[in-house]
This record gives C-alpha cells, structure tokens and sequence, in this order.
C-alpha cells in the first residue's frame, strides 16, 4: 500500500442553475490571454446536449482515455511507439471548429462614429483570422437547450436511449453540468505527453502542464476524454485547468468553487492506494469501474491507514483535513457522489452528485406530492429517462447505483420534511436507503446549509515550503541567477512581488505611480497594504479597499472586521 | 578567400550554432516548442507534415552515410563507388521529393490559410526562405550532379565530405572544397548558415525529439518542492500573456 493524498472536488448537480459564473470568473483569473481565447478550464454544459467541444464525449471518434484489453491497459489513441510515429501531425486533434472561433467586436466603429442618420453596427471579427466573421456557433450554443432538437440529439450520451428522450418542449428534462479538468488518478493526457511535461503533483495529486517542458505535440488534447488540455495557439504550449493550485496551497477554494453562486462544490482530500490504480482501471467490466474507484480509497480513520499515510510522508494536518473532507463523505460514507464517465478508465476526481430535480419536477407536474418518499422511489423506477441518461453519464450506463444514490436523495427530503414541519422524524425513510437517520441528517446539513469551511477543508501546504508557494512569493524571483534586488521600479512589475490572486486597479496604479517603495500606498497601510478581493468573505470592509477619506474611520472600520 | 568561406565561416556557424542552443535553452525553454497550426488548419498539414518530415529524416540519415562515413570503409567492406553511388541515389531521390513535395504543400498552407498566414513571424519566413533554398541546391546537386551528371562528374565523397570531417577533427582543409563545383559550394554555405540560425528559430524542436518517451513511466509524478520556475508569475505578467488583440484584415 502506498497512501498518496488527491485533492479532489464533488459538485451537487441539483443546486446549479447555470448561471456560468464559475466560467466567467475562471476565464477573468486564467484564460483572459492571447492564444487562450477559445479555452475554458471551466465550463457548464446544459444536458442533453453536445458539451464543449462539440461532442467530445464520443471517443471512437476523438479516441480519448484508456481501454482495457485482456488485463491490460492501453491508450485508446495509440501507444508509445504510434505516438511517436504520428507526431509530425496528430491524426485525432479537435479543430478550432470543434471548439468555436473565437471573435470580437469592432467597438472603433461605434466610438469613432461621426453624427449619422443610422445607428453604427460593430460587427464581429474573428479573433483567429482577424477578418469578418458570422457568428455561428460558440461553447454555449446550445444552453439550455438551445436548437435542441438540432443539437442536444446529437448528444453521443443519448446513444441506446434515443426512443425514450423527447424533445418536445413539455416532456423534455434538463441539468447542467459544470465541468473542470478531472485532475484524475490515471491521468490519460499525463501518459500520452512525449514530453512528460504534464505531471501529477505527489503531494496533492493537482495534474499540471510544465510551460518549460511542453513542446507542443498536443498528444495531450487527444489524450484526454473530457477534452480538458486545451493548445494556446500563441505560445505554442498545452494550458489546463491548474486546480488553482496557488489559492489551493495557502487554504483557499479554487476560483470556480469561491464564486460558485449555488454553492455546490465541494473541495477536499481523500487518500487513496497509488500501487492499485492501475490495477482498478483495468478491470474489463465497465460497471464496475465506479466501485473499484471507490475501493481504491481510504479511510482516514482508520488506525492502519493513518500510520501508512505517515510512513508515506503524509503530513499529520493532512491526515486530519482527510478525516473532515466533504468529498470524502459524499463519496464513501454517504455514496452519493458519481464520477463522471469512469468508462474512460483515468479514474477522474471531480465527482458529482446525480440531479434528482428533473424527477421531482414531472411528479410535481402530475399533481402527485414531490415530497413523499413513495411517489420518488416509484417516480425513480419507472421514469426511466433521467436515470439511464445520468447512468451514461456517471456509471458507464449501470443504472443501479444512479438508482441508489437518487433515492437516498429523495428519502432525505422527506425525512426532512417531516424534521422541517415538526413532526416525528421517522426513521424507516433512512433505513430503506440504507442510512442511520443520524448520517442522513449530517448528509442534509453538507448537501443544504454546511458553512465555508465544512465545504473547503483544505489543508495548507507547508510552513517549510511556504516561502517558495506562488500566492506567498516571498522568495526572490532572480534568487536562482545569484541576485537578490528586487526588480526594476517601472512597469507592471516594480514593487514588491504581486500574488497572483488579486489586487485591484487602484491599487495597481498606486504601487506603480508611489514615489517611493516605502510611501505608504493606501488606507494609510504599508506597501503591502492590498485586499484580496477573492477571500474576502463580504463581511465588513477590509482594510485598503478605498482610498482613506479619514483615518479615524478607516480605523473603526478595520476594528468592527477582527 | 577560401580559407574564410571554407574555414572561418563554418567554425563561427558551428560555434552560434553550438553556443546558441546552450543559451536559448537556459533562457528560452517557454518558447522551445514547434509552435503547432494545426488547431487552424488540419487536412493539409495531415499530408505536408509528416511527408515532409519523413523526407527530411531519410535526407539526414543519407547526409549521415555520405558525409560521414570515408569511401575507405565502404571499399572496405567491399561496396564500390559505383554500387555505392547507386544505393544512395535509390534513397535520397524519394526521401528527398518527399521532402520538396511536403515543403510546397507546407509553404502553400503557410501561405495561403489566414490564420496560419498570420502566425507566421519574420523569423520564420527567413529561417522557410534558407532551409529551402538548402534543400533545392540539395536536390539540384543530386539529381543535376550526380544523376544527370551536368557539368562532369564529380565525387563528392572525394572533396566534400572529407572538408566536411576535417571541420570536426580541427584540421579544415579548405582546398578541398574549393575544387568543388558550384552546386556543392553554395548546398554548404547556405546548410551552415541555416545551422548559424538554428538556435534562434522554431527548428530547435528538432533537438527535443522524444526519445524517453520510450522509457518513461506513463504518469510522471512530480513533487512541487522541485519548481524550476520559482517565482515566475509572481511579478511581471507570467510569460505568454498578451492580451487578446484583434488585427483586422477586411
């Protein structure tokens, strides 16, 4: 046995209402460069529907991830030896098309407009060839299922089951499905880089693209399934979702999971076996992928396991951040969490809880009470529809554990019900999903009102290594080249180090046009008087967020906050 | 003047040649990358590309056997210059059409697809500019020269290739290549000033061929303690950030 720790997410799929604000803020922190345009570490898909890129889901055509054969694991697009032979052109790289090409407006046509008698129009110009462009399709065309009986039927999940999904209007149901890189155990895109650029961090299992030794094969995009390794067509290097790593290492949530308006995401560690991965992703048996990852790991708490994890170099902060993880519990204790597609066999980390709301919301149409335990059991065995295309998606089409995992979601709303209107909560609603009504409660208050911190528990990294971690960055850059002076004053750059999480536009300007390094900036702090705007909690006023109008203020204010 | 085009010349080529690839390497590793179109454009480059490519890989490898290896240990051996000669026309003429062949198709698709047009840097049209001139003195010298025997025969394995190795065990006879004919002289000068260029330029990708590919582990684990770039992002903008700007072109 040998304990690695993965840091990993669980988004709820029933509390997004895909409004794309982890999309756009993800985008603003990471992807918001030239050559990046087109790229989304995260993304929300309505489903049915194509994903982005278009239909990356049907890997006997874009041959991502593994397969298994006769025990042995290979990669779907072709071993070392045809990687190498193909790398003058990859034989299976989706196209700009596939994603969409990205444009903008000519806003200098409406800025520079003189007086006219018709409103200017700016039109949209390609972002790639700079010329005109008609608009005709982008990551989210088909949201909410938008064109869906052209698109959303195209949808290669739907394969078996198109006789039963409709897509008229009154009968059609509908999710979305945020998505990030799956920072997997097996990681299909690690395995086909030439390069071995793309790396999987041992100490949390985060899965990064080395910028200095990516050459640009772009076996990597091939290589992965859900199409989360993207070609910034500018510098020529494989870019990824980094799990925001620099937020991760000093405690906070990455980006998408801060500013996720639902609150559906949970960030959390689980230990697992490293030696058995492989062993667990190339079981033939498609439907049984999903509980031989879920046997790969561990158990905190358990003694054995935690003294493995020490002898392994395991942190004992870790080891406890393990025993607290909500990703944890949603995946062992409760079962409620999916991976998505473990048919792929890179055994992903990012994992989700089925929506039971497209069931709720037909019993609700048919007069029936959407609260009663029996009408969702029985609503959950005959609509089949929602649960062989969840099974699809999250268990290789084994329906039976989508099965299970929606009617422990809809016994736990009528337990709670009965909790929530004051009477007696009766305990056979748990025992039929094989639940304690104590670990049914406990799972309502992680999946309903658990606080910031019972949502992120997410150890730092540590002390020893603080000064090198990229948020911290009280290491000096040059140190390695033998200098020790901080950087020139103009520009950007002059000042102390910036992190990378945030400061705002005030502040940038101050640091940049201060006379001196000393001078104090603003709201009468130091030099390093800046707010994070990206931890701040929304509570009180942090200190330096506008410029001092009185100093006895900014000082109340700054008391009322600690 | 001999002694300048066939002797100093070549050193200081090799030596930025050298040297150059040490410091792009130390300084430039972001930018050690093929800079791929293929996002842009794919059914063209599918057939270029590797034709292209492979040409090119057959042309080295032949450049390796006749420059290389002394007429002495082929006769050894008990090939003659005749039999010799033959084998090396059956190869090199196909790798190097190949390689003409994928160069236009290349040139045609960097010419002519937008996008790609537009990523095409002046470093890269004057680097596409030297290496074919390279190759077509090549060709003309294999096909005019040595096939169709314009001009005389002429043994290059006699004159050039010995200069070639007398560069490398530093004791450059420069009369060597001076008696050789045009076509060879001017396939040397412009191959040594593609090779003065090739530090600076996208063909470096040359010098990353995967080869531990082979020999690796699939999934590389890494721990974050070892982080080559420290520090990097963490004051001026992180390299390879530009912001999006669009260039019209009606």
């Amino acid at each position: 046995m040998r304990v690695m720790a993965q840091m990993a997410m669980v988004m709820n799929l029933d509390k997004c209402i895909g409004c794309h604000t982890c999309s756009v803020t993800c985008k603003q922190a990471w992807t918001n460069r030239a050559g990046t345009e087109y790229v989304w570490f995260n993304n929300v898909e309505t489903r049915p529907g194509l994903g982005y890129p278009r239909g990356y889901e049907n890997q006997e055509e874009w041959l991502g991830g593994w397969v298994a054969k006769n025990g042995r694991l290979s990669l779907r697009a072709g071993g070392r030896l045809k990687k190498l032979l193909t790398i003058f052109s990859n034989p299976k790289m989706p196209s700009i098309q596939d994603y969409y090409e990205p444009w903008t407006y000519d806003y200098e046509t409406l800025l520079g407009a003189p007086a006219q008698e018709n409103f200017p129009v700016a039109r949209p110009y390609s972002l790639i060839s700079g010329k005109p462009m008609n608009v005709s399709w982008s990551a989210n065309w088909d949201d909410d299922l938008g064109g869906s009986l052209e698109h959303a039927a195209k949808d290669p999940m739907l394969k078996g089951i198109e006789d039963k999904v409709t897509f008229e209007f009154e009968q059609t149901f509908m999710f979305y499905l945020p998505r990030i890189c799956e920072h997997c155990l097996n990681p299909s895109c690690a395995a086909s880089c030439p390069s071995g650029a793309i790396y999987k961090r041992s100490e949390d299992g985060i899965v990064l693209v080395d910028q200095d030794r990516c050459r640009g094969w772009r076996m990597c995009v091939t290589g992965c399934p859900y199409k989360k390794v993207y070609f910034n067509h500018k510098t020529g290097k494989a870019e990824k979702c980094t799990f925001c790593y620099p937020r991760v290492e000093v405690g906070i949530p990455t980006v998408c999971s801060e500013t996720c308006v639902g609150r559906l995401r949970y960030i959390g560690l689980v230990l697992y076996d490293a030696d058995r991965v492989l062993e667990a992703a190339s079981i033939e048996d498609d439907h049984a992928l999903y509980e031989a990852q879920r046997s790969l790991f561990l158990d905190p708490n358990d003694p054995a396991v935690a003294a493995a994890a020490e002898r392994d170099g395991i942190p004992g902060d870790w080891i406890e951040a393990a025993k607290r993880s909500p990703v944890r519990r949603l995946i062992q204790d409760y079962a409620v969490a999916l991976p998505l597609h473990p048919e792929y066999r890179t055994m992903p980390m990012v994992w989700y809880i089925p929506p039971l709301s497209p069931v709720v919301d037909v019993i609700k149409d048919t007069g029936y009470d959407a609260e009663d335990k029996d009408n969702l059991f029985a609503a959950i065995e005959t609509l089949r529809i929602p649960v062989e295309y969840l099974a699809n998606l999250f268990t290789a089409g084994d329906v039976a554990p989508v099965n299970r995992v929606l009617k422990r979601l809809a016994a736990m709303r009528s337990y709670m019900r009965d909790i929530n209107l004051g009477r007696d909560p009766r305990d056979e609603i748990p025992e039929s999903v094989g639940m304690s009504g104590e670990a049914m409660y406990e799972m309502f208050r992680l999946l309903a009102i658990a606080k910031y911190e019972e949502r992120y528990v997410i150890p730092t990294a540590h002390a020893e290594q603080a000064h090198a971690l990229e948020e911290l960055a009280t290491d000096c850059p040059v140190s390695e080249y033998g200098g020790g002076q901080p950087e020139g004053i103009l520009g950007e750059g002059s000042g102390r180090p910036t992190p990378v999480a945030a400061e705002n536009l005030r502040m940038l300007q101050n640091r940049q046009r201060a006379d001196s390094l000393e001078n104090p900036l603003i709201g009468g702090g130091s030099k390093q008087g800046r707010v994070n705007l990206l931890n701040w909690d929304g509570i009180g006023m942090p200190e330096g967020l506008f410029p001092d109008r009185d100093a006895e203020t900014s000082r109340e204010t700054s008391g009322d906050r600690s | 003047m001999n002694t300048v085009l066939w002797v100093i010349y070549p050193y200081i080529c090799l030596a930025i040649f050298v040297v150059g690839h040490f410091w792009r390497y130390k300084y430039d590793k972001f930018g050690w990358t093929t800079r791929s179109s293929q996002l842009y454009e794919d059914k063209l480059l599918r057939i270029g590309s590797p034709l292209f490519h492979f040409g090119m890989l057959g042309v080295i490898a032949g450049h390796v056997m006749g420059l290389l290896i002394p007429q002495s240990w082929t006769s050894a051996i008990g090939i003659s210059p005749h039999t010799y000669h033959y084998i090396a026309l059956i190869g090199g003429i196909p790798a190097g059409l190949a390689t003409v062949a994928g160069l236009i198709i290349l040139v045609y698709r960097r010419r002519r697809t937008g996008p790609v047009f537009s990523a095409t840097t002046v470093n890269d049209k004057v680097m596409y500019l030297v290496l074919g001139i390279v190759i077509l003195l090549g060709i003309w010298n294999t096909i005019a020269g040595s096939l169709l025997q314009f001009g005389g025969e002429y043994n290059y394995r006699d004159g050039v290739s010995p200069w070639f190795r007398s560069i490398f065990y530093f004791q450059p006879d420069a009369a060597l290549m001076a008696g050789a004919p045009i076509g060879f002289q001017l396939h040397a000068f412009f191959a040594f000033l593609l090779f003065a260029m090739w530090p600076f330029t996208r063909l470096v990708h040359v010098f990353s061929a995967p080869i531990g590919y082979f020999t690796r582990p699939y999934i590389v684990y890494r721990s974050s303690d070892v982080r080559p770039g420290v520090g990097v992002g963490t004051h001026a903008p992180a390299r390879g950030w530009d912001r999006p700007e669009l260039q019209k072109k009606e």
